[in-house]
């Protein structure tokens, strides 16, 4: 398994080590996006579609939403995938070696 | 003749050949290494003079042939295959061994065949040079797991070269001549309104080939399955050639081909999903890869100036920052020794400059402004629009999402931060990061400076990249997909990364097929022994009737007595007489 010792074996602890500056970088990251999300506010989007009720492409937070959604979805799928794709790590190898045997 | 021995094909492969048979007191390793960087140099200079058009024509068994045709689309592939080998021959001077960079400058050679190629004659053939030259660098990684990749690899390079060999024969039945490019176009034109309806057989056969190469849905497993066997090295030669002259022989041979949207649009999304859950690096590079396969063929589909341009810039950064993302793992791979997700974490502390470079891959094949495939994939998505494509266009903005969420993030998080795995080793060496550094400037001189670089493109450009509009819907999708994984991080959502392999369509082969092929073998084992089972048993019942009548006490074999012979002849000449008697009577 992980090792969640976070001291380094040289003894030298770096920034991140701190779960403290962690949760920092995902603060910082939140506040970037409420900045990208209020860009909307303050230019004239080009918009090329008026799909979705004239909300994609030109509406407030398309993006964002689709990105964000999009993203999340992605991965909840793919966990789901793994309830009928996952093999173990030799799966093949098992087959390979005992068939040629 | 000199000519055709410094084409750049020509001058690659034999120059190889030339540096590898060479020995060792003849040409130390020193100057070995500096003539393979002087070769691809050299060739590439050559081939900057050369005008547009036909050259090196020849005559073969009553077909005209032509080694190379420049316009400006092979024009493209052969600046880009240069900078590759370059790039990929200075990785792999890691190693003291210089078979790779050999082999690898060899397929290079015969991928600068493939987009040089002026018919289909001279494409075949340096496709399936290519083919076998590519598998050897599967090989070099010397172990079973390698070998049994390679044999898979090569199995199905050899179906898309037989798809490739039986088209173009059929083609030549229908046309009479060597068909060369113009000609092929000309006929698929002909085929209902420019789209093939897959009603003639020898186009369908050739897509099939070149699709088969370019990763088409289920038949993208043989990348999937052998590249990341490979080496470090050799699968950064891997990675620059084949994929991407499938993606120039698309472009030459099916543009416009409205079936090539959808199929692309599949391959942008399906690998995404496996590339979540996959836990070797490398194969999520390749399912990544695949991904960006997908954008190229959607943008050949279409098939505006626009759009081609988009498909074929696209294949140039790809190239360089796929590139520096399998060097960046490979690097790792060297280090450590495995790739594995589920056992990396924390190498930034090790290994900061990879850290660095591999950030920087990671931020061109998201896209982000700045970098490479900001202003290459922009042109495929702008073109999706502008031909008004709003589905397809939706799924590229969730692959777009989707590829900065396990190439842009997952590689460099779980293999460079994440938690730290305790992993404590060297820096990557010299030659390595040479490369990267190098890969990774021309790919953000691509971000930086997309003006200058749309200029080598096969079609004027009159695009604009940095607009605010683009710059800012495309930082809100990227950065809010970036918190939809902190989220799931933060949360335990994420799906840890887990020893495992998924299955993928190469299961049909390497599970399905593999049990027909050993019913099949148990099946003539089977046969076999019955039947030798049957022979033995009619051999051995003849040799008892033999025996029982010719053997010492059989009948026809025993020794009788002469008293008996005498009264059996008696007994014969008196019956004769007999016959005499009663015949004349």
């Amino acid at each position: 398994m992980a090792h969640h010792d976070h001291r380094t074996p040289r003894g030298k602890r770096y920034w991140l080590d701190r779960k403290r500056n962690v949760a920092k970088v995902f603060y910082a990251l939140i506040a970037i996006d409420v900045l990208w999300l209020a860009a909307d506010f303050f230019y004239k989007k080009k918009a090329e579609f008026e799909g979705l009720g004239g909300w994609a492409d030109g509406g407030i937070g398309f993006y964002p939403v689709y990105g964000f959604v999009g993203a999340f979805l992605l991965v909840l799928a793919a966990k789901q995938m793994r309830r009928v794709l996952m093999r173990p790590e030799d799966y093949y190898d098992r087959e390979e070696r005992s068939g040629s045997s | 003749m000199l000519e055709f021995l410094l084409s750049p094909p020509l001058l690659l492969m034999l120059g190889s050949v030339a540096l590898a048979a060479a020995p060792r007191s003849v040409l130390p390793r020193s100057v070995l290494r500096a003539l393979l960087l002087a070769l691809p140099a050299w060739s590439l200079w050559r081939f900057w003079g050369l005008d547009l058009g036909n050259h090196l024509q020849f005559d073969l068994f009553g077909q005209t042939l032509t080694l190379m045709r420049i316009d400006g689309l092979s024009r493209i592939f052969v600046v880009i295959f240069h900078l590759a080998a370059l790039i990929g021959s200075i990785y792999s001077f890691y190693v003291k061994d210089n078979f790779q960079p050999l082999v690898g400058l060899f397929y290079a050679g015969s991928a600068l065949g493939v987009v040089l190629a002026g018919d289909l004659w001279t494409l075949f053939l340096f496709w399936e040079v290519a083919a076998v030259s590519s598998a050897l660098l599967v090989w070099v990684r010397r172990d079973g797991r390698a070998l049994a990749a390679g044999l898979r690899y090569l199995g199905m390079q050899m179906v898309s070269g037989v798809l490739l060999l039986a088209g173009i024969v059929l083609l030549r039945h229908e046309l009479g001549a060597a068909p060369g490019w113009a000609e092929f176009r000309n006929f698929t034109g002909l085929l209902e309104d420019g789209g093939l309806g897959f009603s003639n057989l020898a186009p369908t056969l050739i897509l099939l080939a070149f699709g088969l190469k370019a990763a088409f849905p289920l038949l993208h497993s043989w990348l999937i399955d052998a590249y990341p066997e490979s080496t470090p090295a050799g699968a950064v030669f891997l990675s620059a050639f084949t994929t991407k002259f499938a993606i120039y022989a698309l472009a030459r041979a099916f543009p416009g081909q409205s079936e090539l949207i959808w199929i692309g649009g599949l391959m942008t999304a399906f690998p995404i999903f496996f590339a979540v859950i996959e836990n070797d690096l490398r194969r999520v590079l390749a399912y990544s890869m695949t991904n960006q396969l997908g954008f190229m063929v959607v943008g050949i589909g279409i098939g505006t100036e626009l759009a081609i341009n988009g498909a074929v810039a696209h294949a140039f950064a790809d190239i360089l920052f796929k590139g520096l993302l399998f060097m960046a793992m490979g690097a790792v791979l060297y280090r450590v020794g495995h790739v594995n997700g589920s056992d990396l974490g924390g190498l930034y502390k090790s290994m900061p400059i990879t850290t660095g470079l591999c950030i920087v891959g990671a931020a061109s094949i998201s896209a982000f402004p700045l970098f490479s495939a900001f202003a290459t994939k922009s042109l495929i998505m702008s073109a999706a629009a502008h031909e008004h494509y709003f589905w397809l266009w939706l799924v590229l903005l969730f692959a777009s999402a989707g590829v900065f969420h396990h190439a842009g993030i997952k590689i460099p998080f779980f293999a460079f931060f994440h938690h730290d795995s305790g992993i404590r080793c060297k820096e990557a060496p010299r030659s390595m990061l040479v490369a990267m550094v190098l890969a990774a400037a021309a790919s953000m001189t691509i971000g930086l400076f997309p003006q200058w670089f749309y200029g080598l493109l096969p079609y004027p450009v009159d695009y604009q990249v940095y607009t605010p509009t683009h710059v800012i819907t495309q930082s809100q999708l990227l950065f809010f997909s970036a918190l939809a994984f902190a989220t799931l991080m933060r949360t335990g959502l994420y799906p840890p990364e887990l020893r495992s392999v998924n299955l993928d369509a190469d299961w049909f082969y390497r599970r399905v097929g593999f049990r027909i092929q050993d019913g099949l073998a148990t099946a003539f084992v089977a046969l076999h022994r019955a039947g030798y089972a049957l022979t033995g048993r009619l051999a051995a019942t003849a040799l008892a009737l033999a025996q029982r009548h010719l053997g010492p006490q059989g009948l026809l074999g025993r020794s009788w007595l002469t008293a008996s012979m005498a009264l059996w002849v008696a007994v014969l000449l008196a019956a004769y007489l007999l016959v005499f008697y009663w015949r004349l009577g």
